[in-house]
C-alpha cells in the first residue's frame, strides 16, 4: 500500500514524522480525508483530533490553531499545539473545561466570551483525544 | 597602608563573590545551550509557515490589512528584555536603541505605545512615563509558545483593530555565545514577503482570502515567538559572558590583594626584627 510522509510541527519543535496510509482531519468547513497522491492543498484546521491511519492502527493528535499543507507524497501539519493522547493531562483539561464553562455562563463583554469559547473547545478536544 | 586584617577580609569576600559569579556562569552556560536548542527546534515551524504564507501572498492579489501599509497614527514597539540584571549590556543596549528611536520619531507619547516582555523593559518605560500597553513579567527561562501566545495574539489584534498602525520589535539577536546584536525589525504590516515561493500551486480550501485571514496572524505570532527565543538565547549568553568577566576580574583583584597582603606581612616582620635588633643594641 502506498504511504505518505506526515510531519507535524509546532513552535516548540517537531512532534511527529512518520509515514501513514491515510490522514483524516477536520478542516474549517468539513472533514478531509487525504490519501497518497492528493493534489496540493492548503487548508486551515479546526480545533479537533487528527487521525493518522496505518492499516488498522490509528494514531491520534489533538490539534489547535493549525493548518494543513498537502503535497502528493507529503503532508505537513503546522499547529500552535499538537499533543499525543499519552501526553495529555486529562485532569487539567477537565478543570480548564469547567473554568471555561463557568466563564461562558457568567456573560461578560464579548472579547472574554470568544476566548472562553476557544478555551472550552481546546479543553473538550483534549479530553476527546485522550479518551477515545 | 591597609592593615593585614583588612586585606585578608577583602580577599575572603572577593573569593566568595567569585564563587557566586562562577556558579552563575555555569548555570547560564547550560541555560544557553537549552535556549539555543529551543530556537533551533522552532526553525522548521517558522520556515514552513513562511514558505506557505509567501507562496499564497505572492500568487494572489488577495488583499489583507496585514499586508498593506496605512497611514501611521500610532506605532507599537515590542521590546524583549530580561527580568533580572547581571547580564552585562544586554538590557541597556536594547533600551538605549528603543529610547533613541522613540525620541527621534515621536513628539508626544500619544504617538506610540510599548509592549514589554521582561521586567527591565517594563520598569524602564514606566520610569520615563512611556505608555506601556501590555507586558509579561517573570517569563520562564525556556518559554513555551503557550506562555506568550496570549500576548502575541493580543498584539496582533491591536494591529487588526487599528489601535496601532505599525509594529516594531526590539530584541537581541543571538549571533554567537560571545556576540549579540541589537535588532530592530518591522513586524507589521508584513512587507518583505520575498518571492521565495517554490512555485508549487496549491488548491485552497475554502479560498485564499480566508486562509490568509487565519494564517497571517499565526505567522505574525510565530515571528514574535521566534524573536523571543532568540532574545532568550542572547540573554543567557550575555549573562554567561558578563559572569565570566566578573570571575576574571575577581581573580585579578585577588592576585593584587594577595600581593599587597604578602608585602604588608613582610613589612611587619621586617619591622619586628628591626625593633628586636634595636632593643638588643640598646642593651649592649
Amino acid at each position: 500500500m502506498k504511504t505518505l510522509t506526515v510531519s507535524v510541527v509546532t513552535p516548540d519543535g517537531p512532534v511527529l514524522e512518520d509515514s501513514f496510509e491515510m490522514v483524516s482531519c477536520k478542516a474549517e468547513n468539513g472533514e478531509l480525508g487525504i490519501l497518497p497522491g492528493h493534489i496540493p492543498l492548503v487548508a486551515p484546521l479546526a480545533i479537533n483530533v487528527v487521525r493518522l491511519k496505518n492499516g488498522s492502527d490509528v494514531q491520534k493528535l489533538a490539534i489547535s490553531g493549525g493548518f494543513l499543507e498537502v503535497r502528493p507524497d507529503k503532508v505537513t501539519i503546522l499547529a500552535q499545539s499538537a499533543e499525543k493522547p499519552s501526553d495529555i493531562d486529562v485532569e487539567r483539561a477537565r478543570k480548564a473545561k469547567e473554568r471555561a464553562e463557568r466563564r461562558l455562563q457568567s456573560k461578560q463583554d464579548d472579547v472574554d466570551f470568544l476566548r472562553a469559547e476557544l478555551a472550552l473547545k481546546r479543553a473538550a478536544n483534549r479530553i476527546d483525544a485522550a479518551q477515545r | 597602608m591597609a592593615s593585614l586584617r583588612d586585606i585578608k577580609g577583602r580577599i575572603d569576600s572577593t573569593a566568595k563573590m567569585k564563587k557566586i559569579t562562577k556558579a552563575m556562569e555555569m548555570v547560564s552556560a547550560s541555560k544557553m545551550n537549552k535556549a539555543e536548542q529551543n530556537a533551533k527546534s522552532f526553525v522548521p515551524y517558522s520556515e514552513k509557515i513562511q514558505e506557505v504564507v509567501a507562496s499564497i501572498a505572492s500568487n494572489t492579489d488577495a488583499d489583507h490589512p496585514m499586508l498593506s501599509k496605512r497611514e501611521v497614527k500610532k506605532t507599537g514597539y515590542l521590546v524583549i528584555t530580561s527580568d533580572r540584571g547581571l547580564a552585562g549590556a544586554y538590557n541597556s543596549s536594547i533600551l538605549r536603541s528603543l529610547y533613541q528611536t522613540v525620541n527621534e520619531r515621536h513628539q508626544s507619547s500619544d504617538e506610540y505605545t510599548v509592549i514589554a516582555i521582561g521586567r527591565m523593559g517594563y520598569d524602564f518605560c514606566r520610569k520615563r512615563n512611556m505608555p506601556v500597553a501590555k507586558s509579561i513579567l517573570g517569563l520562564a527561562d525556556q518559554p513555551n509558545f503557550a506562555d506568550i501566545k496570549e500576548l502575541a495574539s493580543e498584539t496582533v489584534q491591536m494591529f487588526s483593530d487599528e489601535e496601532i498602525d505599525e509594529l516594531y520589535i526590539f530584541y537581541n539577536h543571538y549571533v554567537s555565545a560571545i556576540s549579540q546584536k541589537v535588532t530592530k525589525k518591522k513586524l507589521l504590516p508584513i512587507t518583505d514577503m520575498a518571492n521565495s515561493a517554490t512555485g508549487s500551486q496549491y488548491e485552497y480550501e475554502p479560498n485564499q482570502e480566508q486562509i490568509l485571514q487565519v494564517l497571517l496572524p499565526q505567522y505574525a505570532e510565530s515571528l514574535i515567538y521566534g524573536a523571543l527565543l532568540d532574545g532568550k538565547a542572547s540573554e543567557h549568553a550575555a549573562r554567561m559572558t558578563a559572569m565570566r568577566s566578573a570571575t576574571d576580574n575577581a581573580n585579578d583583584l585577588i592576585d593584587g590583594l594577595t600581593l599587597s597582603y604578602n608585602r604588608a606581612r613582610q613589612a611587619a616582620i621586617t619591622q619586628e626584627i628591626t625593633e628586636i635588633i634595636g632593643g638588643v643594641a640598646a642593651l649592649e
